[in-house]
């Protein structure tokens, strides 16, 4: 085949998007489109990264907060929520055997998402609102220096995210726990107290012990899917909330009424707000993180996940941990009580390097007894992943010391070595770990069509997070700022080297992408937006089922 | 005599040594994953609980070290009171910050206050060298008192800076060699000196 013919029709012809059912295409535009945002996420943080060697005009201080505002929601909501939700829309029903709850739902959710991150996206262009996703209490209702009404349209693309996501946690339970017609009833209770946790706790409380696996109803993938979504939901919870207590602000403003900022304490706010931020960063990004490690785990060894038992108590202590760790974030407010400081902020915070570290062991170590392993793709990027949880948590667990964090706290070293490392080498590897289990699966067999393009991708996706997380790490060390704008070349060596290193990210998202536009196809591409014929309660056509 | 950049050395070399070992330990690991073995035996669970032991002992031994090896811990943990004469009240507003006087004179190896208000948004508080290093800092959050205790022990001249993003005008709030540190026996060599500036003049 010529290269045009390959970049019209995908690899050997390989794949045909008419043979496709509803659950594969829809699987197949929630990664399409967690893959654009990826983009976006990638091109701003390149702008942002040669802004910092030397400032450009047309980045000027506006513009590159605004962006600096959308990039990790772009990142967050749009990259990682739309891949890890479009993943799991899929797994649940192959892991529990049953189809999933609502189709309709699953597409209402992904829609929901796309348009309310563009909608926050394009308004942050246009109107430059910039309260940064940390929206510290006024700054988001500070209207001298932010239009309401930019303001209020960014909120409201964010509620759209928000209520994107509670259908996805909606979904999750439901097909945890409804009965397809013809089946005999299941224990909705008992899935339920099994999937969360609760049944194992009310056994460890008898001193009964853990229990084995064959004891449980759910499989510890699912473990992981049900426990993270709890978090997905009070995250989704608090976000709206707080969207709502802006909003207010925002109307009253566009209607004429200046609201009093001081009605809300700016340190309650904070507590409340970076609780339910952590959630996501200290929770049901962990939860699901070690949750797709065992199942990438067991699926490239095809064996039991090692110590199996521990690997679920360490998920119910993490969902635990989640919700009392936030005070590491505020170790530089001294209005803080030093018992949440010292508790949660650092002991409780301490409590990650066990759950991760024990999720990270557990993985190795089913890989190592299934010795030898051939070298795939799938292998490399679930080892890069774990690798960057390995560099990044203890990173963290540094930070969150009363002592360290006087001299860390918004410096770059929480952004690089910390933030950066844990989200592109150790999520998004793991992601893309995920990515290249499905992609056969989800094309009924599509061929990849380079493996020495995958190759680009793996070594300058791992040497170019690696590496930016690190320079800037060493300019967080020298007393480097985030969030702020350096224009006399302060620390432009560090820069130009972090600079490097995200072009080297860019890179790798173009070998990827290149490679899944010739494995596909464009009119395979354009397929996989149109409509299937097949019965949508398959996962996969019946004939490859069997 | 141990300062924020004797800290901040002894992490950057504790982290990277770190980082080396868990990079060649997972190198090692892909390598030997793949090599071809006849049966590969199982992982003993003592392993496993020794692993988890360890994490248990590094997580809380980091904070007891640090607590009682970097010296500003204590103070701020414990509220250490200060001296009214060594009590330096700030405001913060409008993305400006007003100083008590134009230099704040700090004597060397006293333990002083730096009391800073916000009266509008949530800014930082923070003091650089000369070479944008970092001694010190803190959140400034309005509605709230925000003191800093702070023993210093070399002389140097020091800039404020905001530590935290207030909208697209914060970046600006610097104020150079706002606080003056004599009367040391050594200086900070990464800071100019009352001194030097006053002869440059």
């Amino acid at each position: 085949m010529s290269l045009t013919d390959t970049l019209l029709d995908g690899n050997k012809h390989s794949f045909r998007p008419e043979t496709l059912t509803p659950m594969q295409k829809l699987t197949l535009k929630y990664v399409i489109f967690s893959t654009i945002y990826y983009a976006f996420a990638v091109i701003e943080g390149m702008l942002m990264r040669i802004n910092q060697v030397d400032p450009q005009g047309l980045l000027y201080p506006k513009r590159y907060f605004a962006m600096l505002t959308a990039h990790p929601l772009v990142g967050i909501f749009g990259a990682s929520y739309l891949m890890v939700f479009g993943a799991f829309t899929f797994l649940l029903p192959f892991l529990l055997k049953k189809p999933l709850w609502s189709f309709k739902v699953a597409h209402w959710t992904l829609w929901l998402i796309v348009v309310g991150v563009f909608t926050f996206w394009f308004d942050g262009f246009l109107t430059h609102y910039a309260p940064l996703y940390t929206l510290y209490w006024p700054l988001p209702a500070d209207f001298d220096q932010f239009e309401p009404v930019g303001g209020a349209i960014f909120i409201a693309g964010i509620a759209l995210v928000m209520a994107g996501t509670l259908l996805f946690v909606l979904q999750v339970f439901k097909t945890l726990t409804y009965t397809p017609a013809g089946r005999e009833k299941e224990p909705v209770g008992r899935l339920l107290g099994d999937a969360l946790g609760l049944s194992t706790l009310w056994r460890v409380v008898r001193l009964r012990g853990l229990k084995s696996e064959q004891e449980h109803l759910v499989s510890l993938p699912v473990a992981a899917i049900t426990r993270g979504t709890v978090d997905v939901a009070l995250n989704a919870g608090i976000i709206l909330f707080s969207g709502v207590l802006i909003l207010t602000y925002m109307v009253a403003e566009i209607f004429g009424t200046s609201l009093k900022t001081t009605a809300i304490d700016a340190l309650l706010y904070k507590n409340w707000y970076w609780w339910g931020l952590d959630l996501v960063a200290d929770g049901l990004v962990l939860v699901f993180v070690a949750g797709t490690w065992y199942l990438l785990a067991s699926l490239i060894t095809g064996r039991e996940v090692f110590m199996a038992r521990w690997a679920r108590f360490a998920l119910g202590l993490e969902l635990v941990v989640s919700w009392t760790v936030w005070s590491h974030h505020l170790l530089s407010d001294q209005a803080q009580p030093a018992m949440l400081k010292v508790g949660s902020g650092e002991m409780v915070t301490a409590f990650e390097l066990i759950t991760q570290g024990l999720a990270f062991f557990i993985t190795l170590a089913t890989l190592w007894q299934a010795r030898p392993l051939k070298m795939t793709n799938e292998l490399k990027f679930l080892i890069g992943g774990l690798l960057g949880f390995a560099l990044a948590v203890p990173a963290g667990i540094m930070q969150a010391d009363a002592g360290l964090n006087r001299i860390l706290h918004n410096t770059q070293w929480i952004v690089g070595p910390h933030v950066h490392v844990a989200i592109l080498v150790g999520l998004t590897m793991t992601l893309y770990s995920a990515v290249y289990v499905l992609l056969p699966i989800l094309t009924n067999g599509a061929e990849l069509w380079s493996q020495k393009l995958a190759n680009v991708h793996f070594w300058c996706h791992l040497v170019g997070g690696i590496g930016m997380g690190a320079f800037m790490g060493m300019a967080g060390l020298q007393g480097m700022m985030r969030r702020t704008i350096y224009y006399d070349g302060e620390f432009r060596p560090y820069m130009i080297l972090a600079a490097v290193s995200g072009a080297l990210l860019a890179v790798a998202l173009l070998a990827f992408l290149t490679n899944v536009v010739m494995t596909l196809g464009l009119r395979g591409a354009v397929g996989v937006f149109t409509r299937s014929d097949l019965p949508v309660d398959d996962l996969v056509p019946a004939r490859a089922e069997s | 005599m141990v300062d924020s950049n004797t800290v901040l050395w002894g992490q950057t070399l504790m982290y990277t040594a770190y980082c080396l070992a868990i990079i060649a330990v997972i190198s090692w690991f892909a390598l030997r994953v793949t090599r071809p073995v006849d049966q590969a035996p199982p992982v003993n669970p003592k392993l496993f609980y020794s692993f988890v032991a360890f994490l248990v002992v590094l997580g809380v031994s980091l904070h007891l070290i640090t607590y009682n090896t970097i010296p500003w811990v204590k103070d701020d943990l414990h509220a250490t009171p200060v001296a009214a004469e060594n009590t330096f009240a700030l405001t913060v507003a409008d993305h400006e910050f007003q100083l008590p006087s134009e230099r704040i004179d700090v004597p060397c190896d006293e333990l002083v206050k730096f009391s800073v208000t916000s009266e509008d948004l949530t800014y930082g508080f923070g003091l650089f060298r000369s070479n944008d290093s970092m001694v010190t800092q803190m959140q400034v959050v309005p509605g709230h008192a925000n003191d800093l205790v702070w023993t210093f022990e070399k002389n140097g001249l020091y800039s404020i800076r905001s530590t935290e993003y207030s909208g697209p005008k914060g970046f600006e709030m610097v104020v150079p060699n706002a606080v003056s540190v004599t009367g040391c026996d050594k200086d900070d060599p990464a800071t100019d000196q009352l001194a030097a500036q006053g002869a440059a003049r």
